[in-house]
């Protein structure tokens, strides 16, 4: 995980990157959703009831985070789901780790497979 | 080993998995040519696989539905992108209703294979997979596999049961 945070930081070095993340942190309620956020995922709707704003707009503010790579929207239903960056690199992570672990068990069923050839000789 | 090289990127959600595998390339292929033998190996135990069409041919499709310890069924395709027998096959591979169809709302994920000429007569094959969203890692992990003890304890089964 100590690698997926630098890899962050190093990314945040790019000057482009910067720009993003300052312009989109220099909004007060964009700030709020980052923190949010990172306590846990948000629907836009759920967010938008908090602010004094329309939905419309706190969609806008949204993408604006997204675009600064500070948080991710994924669709769930009829949901849009607001996570942070860090989170969802974390679960996507996750989720390699155990696809990997289905390959592992794939390749040692094939390797079972080209045993049992040799075990028969019909080794092609 | 056969695994000899596992390279994930959390970011861009892609996986590559480099195997060397104790046949020629030839016999590798059939691993994937041949439905009967990809049905030994593509569901675990618990969830074992069965492929209806498997037409390996660009355009083509490859229909499939691995059965669940209580019937229940999750059906899969894929869609062949390219395919170069014996040495690289891609395809597209997504979800399926009760019916077949495909299911649009679950994301597709892009899986390249590529074997080549390993030390010894072996050979290396390459598994690149390119996942769209974390909700199709997760229906992949759904579908894909079981708790990996009670996997490796059947697969023990069979071996002694084999030898």
């Amino acid at each position: 995980m100590l690698e997926t945070y630098n890899r962050m930081v190093v990314d945040l070095l790019t000057d482009e990157r910067a720009d993003r993340v300052f312009h989109a942190l220099s909004d007060a309620t964009r700030r709020d959703i980052v923190v949010r956020a990172l306590e846990g995922e948000h629907s836009v709707s759920a967010l938008a009831r908090r602010y004094p704003v329309s939905f419309a707009a706190v969609q806008k503010h949204v993408a604006v985070l997204e675009s600064a790579g500070l948080v991710t929207k994924q669709r769930s239903g009829r949901e849009q789901l607001v996570r942070s960056n860090v989170e969802t690199i974390r679960r996507a992570s996750r989720l390699l780790d155990q696809i990997e672990a289905l390959w592992q068990d794939r390749i040692g069923r094939i390797d079972e497979i080209l045993a049992d050839d040799e075990q028969r000789g019909t080794s092609r | 080993m056969t695994v000899k090289d596992v390279t994930k990127d959390p970011k861009a959600l892609t996986m590559r998995i480099t195997a060397e595998l104790d046949a020629t390339i030839e016999r590798c292929w059939q691993l994937w040519a041949d439905p009967r033998q990809l049905e030994r190996w593509w569901g675990p135990p618990t969830y074992p696989a069965t492929f209806v069409d498997h037409d390996l041919s660009a355009g083509g499709k490859v229909s499939y539905f691995m059965t669940g310890p209580d019937g229940e069924k999750f059906h899969g395709y894929w869609t062949v992108v390219s395919v170069d027998p014996p040495r690289a096959l891609e395809v597209k591979d997504g979800f399926a209703d009760e019916n077949g169809a495909h299911n649009d709302d679950l994301p597709i994920t892009s899986m390249t294979v590529t074997l080549n000429e390993g030390s010894s007569g072996r050979t290396v094959m390459v598994i690149e997979s390119h996942f769209p969203s974390l909700e199709g890692m997760q229906q992949m992990i759904e579908m894909g596999m079981e708790e990996g003890m009670t996997l490796a304890m059947g697969q023990i089964d069979g071996i002694l049961a084999e030898g």
